[in-house]
């Protein structure tokens, strides 16, 4: 595999930020990557960072919600963000919701709000 | 401005140099950035089922001027298997790929126009169209 995207575990957290537009190989790389890894060492959480996004896509939403599937069913935590405001205007208008998704403006933002998940703080 | 733009689709690279060119051209005409990101988003939709579903086809990209006001127009043409019911394939889900089934419908909720033209065995022509300073 040649995904592109690094993975990082930092302090049993799963970080991602996507730096750059991926064509659809690359994406599909990279979930398999994750999922690959996060099946196998949970952790106490995972963060991924999309404000590099210029467009998010039906496509690319189905695949952060299969991420998003995945990580429920792990009991994994999840944080998706730095959306930008166009990409999130555009979503809508397209019907396609981030199904319940938490969100935060950006990587340290939601990290933060997973620390404070683990520590049992409200949120 | 009347010159057309035409881009070969022949492969997924080819979804993100469409919607890339989309977006510049929106974005000389004038387009917010609200608008250049549902412009590249449709282009992206749309580039992306003919490269899934007919193989290969085009995309021509134009800036339009009419009276008062100006906008983009953007056909995006194949000649893959056609869409047999252009009503179901536009509703919300429907999807023959297990995709969103959002591509289509989505498209047209971005953009001021929709028009699609798709007989089967024949291939699949569909043009969308925004006005600046519109919705
Ligand atoms: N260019 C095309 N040629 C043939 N069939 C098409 C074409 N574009 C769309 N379709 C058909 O219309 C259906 C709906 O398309 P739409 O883009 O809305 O959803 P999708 O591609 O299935 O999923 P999504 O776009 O949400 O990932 C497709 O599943 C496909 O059967
Ligand atoms: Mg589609």
């Amino acid at each position: 595999m040649n995904n592109r995207v690094p993975i990082l575990k930092v302090d049993n957290f799963w970080l991602v930020t996507i730096e750059e537009t991926l064509h659809d190989q690359s994406v599909i790389e990279f979930k398999e990557d994750l999922l690959h890894n996060i099946t196998r060492d949970a952790g106490a959480g995972l963060v991924i960072d999309i404000s590099a996004l210029e467009v998010v896509d039906s496509f690319v939403t189905r695949v952060l919600m299969e991420i998003s599937r995945l990580a429920g069913l792990l009991g994994l935590p999840f944080v998706l963000t730095g959306i930008n405001p166009a990409v999130a205007i555009t979503l809508t208008e397209m019907g396609l919701d981030l199904q319940g998704m938490a969100t935060a403006l950006n990587l340290q933002k939601g990290l933060d709000m997973l620390k404070g998940r683990a520590r049992g703080e409200p949120k | 401005m009347t010159s057309v733009q035409t881009l070969p689709i022949t492969s997924e690279y080819d979804i993100i140099t469409a919607r890339q060119a989309a977006r510049e051209l929106a974005r000389q005409i004038g387009f917010n950035t609200v608008d250049q990101v549902r412009i590249a988003t449709a282009v992206s939709e749309l580039t992306r089922n003919v490269v899934l579903y007919a193989g290969s086809g085009k995309v021509d990209i134009e800036a339009v001027a009419e009276e008062e006001r100006q906008g983009i127009v953007i056909t995006v043409s194949d000649r893959g298997p056609g869409i047999a019911d252009i009503e179901l394939a536009l509703r919300d889900g429907y999807s023959t790929s297990n995709g969103l089934g959002a591509g289509l419908s989505g498209a047209k909720r971005l953009m001021d126009t929709f028009d699609i033209e798709s007989r089967a065995g024949r291939g699949t022509t569909i043009r969308i169209g925004k006005w600046k300073h519109w919705k």
